[in-house]
């Protein structure tokens, strides 16, 4: 069995069998996304509360559930890495980190776009909004410390211990919203029963999600194989393979 | 959008530009590692010939 991860986990494999998946997760990503984004502006119904302005939660809140979702990505590869040693696993959390936090941000300004027609501010320092916050900055904090350090294993440990200590903070999002008082929304999906929102903002909602996942799985394979290219730029199957180019 | 224009538009639009950034730049980040690694190979040509 070890020499059968061994073989999966090589940099040279993953690089090879990679480039045949990320067409596959782009299309698709593409065609649901599209699909999604015609259900929710066009044939979800209008909220009796919030109006229009409910709209953007087909963006927000896929957005915040990557950002959750990435991070734990990072942070187990980061694990992988750690302890048994597996390059490919540091390669992929570096190559996420970027998107993580880009949807971090993402769910962040878009959060801050609903807030401020619906609560009147743009911005409250309440649990959920401050933790996701720090999000961002832990997903910064991983990216500073893989650019500052320049020996590619004291990087990986370094940014992999902040990403595995951060994980902490992934619980505190989700369950701020039930800990603590809060402007925020509680649960409506995520939770042990049945979603308490309507079927017809549901669908597009969770396809946008799929079409988040997808894009993500498209745009971490290319990102992971730019940085095997890179950590492996003195070996010689990369070193064929441009010489090939 | 019932008033909400601005905010529902600006969402989405930043939602486009997220995703346009990332597709673009790990596309532009491959071809400067391309590019960096045959500069390398190039160097090492060069340096051999001069040793020669």
């Amino acid at each position: 069995m070890w020499n059968w991860i061994q073989r999966f986990s090589s940099p040279k494999y993953f690089y090879d069998m990679s480039a045949m998946l990320i067409p596959w997760f782009a299309i698709s990503a593409l065609l649901v996304g599209v699909y999604g984004l015609y259900l929710g502006l066009f044939v979800a119904p209008t909220d009796y509360q919030q109006g229009e302005s409910y709209r953007i939660i087909f963006v927000h809140v896929p957005a915040a559930w990557m950002s959750l979702f990435i991070y734990m990505v990072m942070a187990v590869s980061a694990a992988i890495g750690l302890i048994w040693q597996i390059r490919l696993a540091d390669m992929v959390a570096a190559a996420s980190a970027p998107i993580g936090a880009s949807f971090t941000f993402l769910a962040l300004v878009t959060g801050m776009l609903w807030g401020k027609p619906m609560w009147g501010a743009y911005w409250v320092w309440d649990a959920r909004l401050t933790s996701e916050l720090i999000l961002l900055f832990l997903y910064f904090g991983y990216m500073a410390l893989q650019s500052a350090i320049e020996d590619q294993r004291s990087a990986d440990k370094a940014s992999g211990l902040l990403a595995i200590v951060g994980v902490v903070n992934i619980p505190i999002i989700h369950y701020s919203v039930e800990w603590w008082n809060t402007l925020h929304q509680g649960a409506t999906v995520t939770k042990f029963d049945k979603p308490s929102m309507h079927v017809d903002m549901l669908i597009p909602l969770l396809l946008m999600a799929v079409a988040f996942q997808l894009f993500y799985a498209a745009v971490v394979l290319i990102r992971t194989r730019n940085e095997a290219l890179y950590r492996d730029r003195n070996r010689r199957w990369v070193r064929e393979l441009i010489g090939r180019m | 959008m019932g008033g909400y224009a601005f905010f529902v538009w600006t969402s989405y639009a930043l939602t486009f530009v997220v995703v346009i950034a990332n597709i673009v730049s790990p596309i532009v980040q491959r071809k400067k590692v391309i590019s960096r690694i045959k500069r390398t190979i190039r160097r090492e040509q060069l340096q051999k010939q001069d040793n020669v």
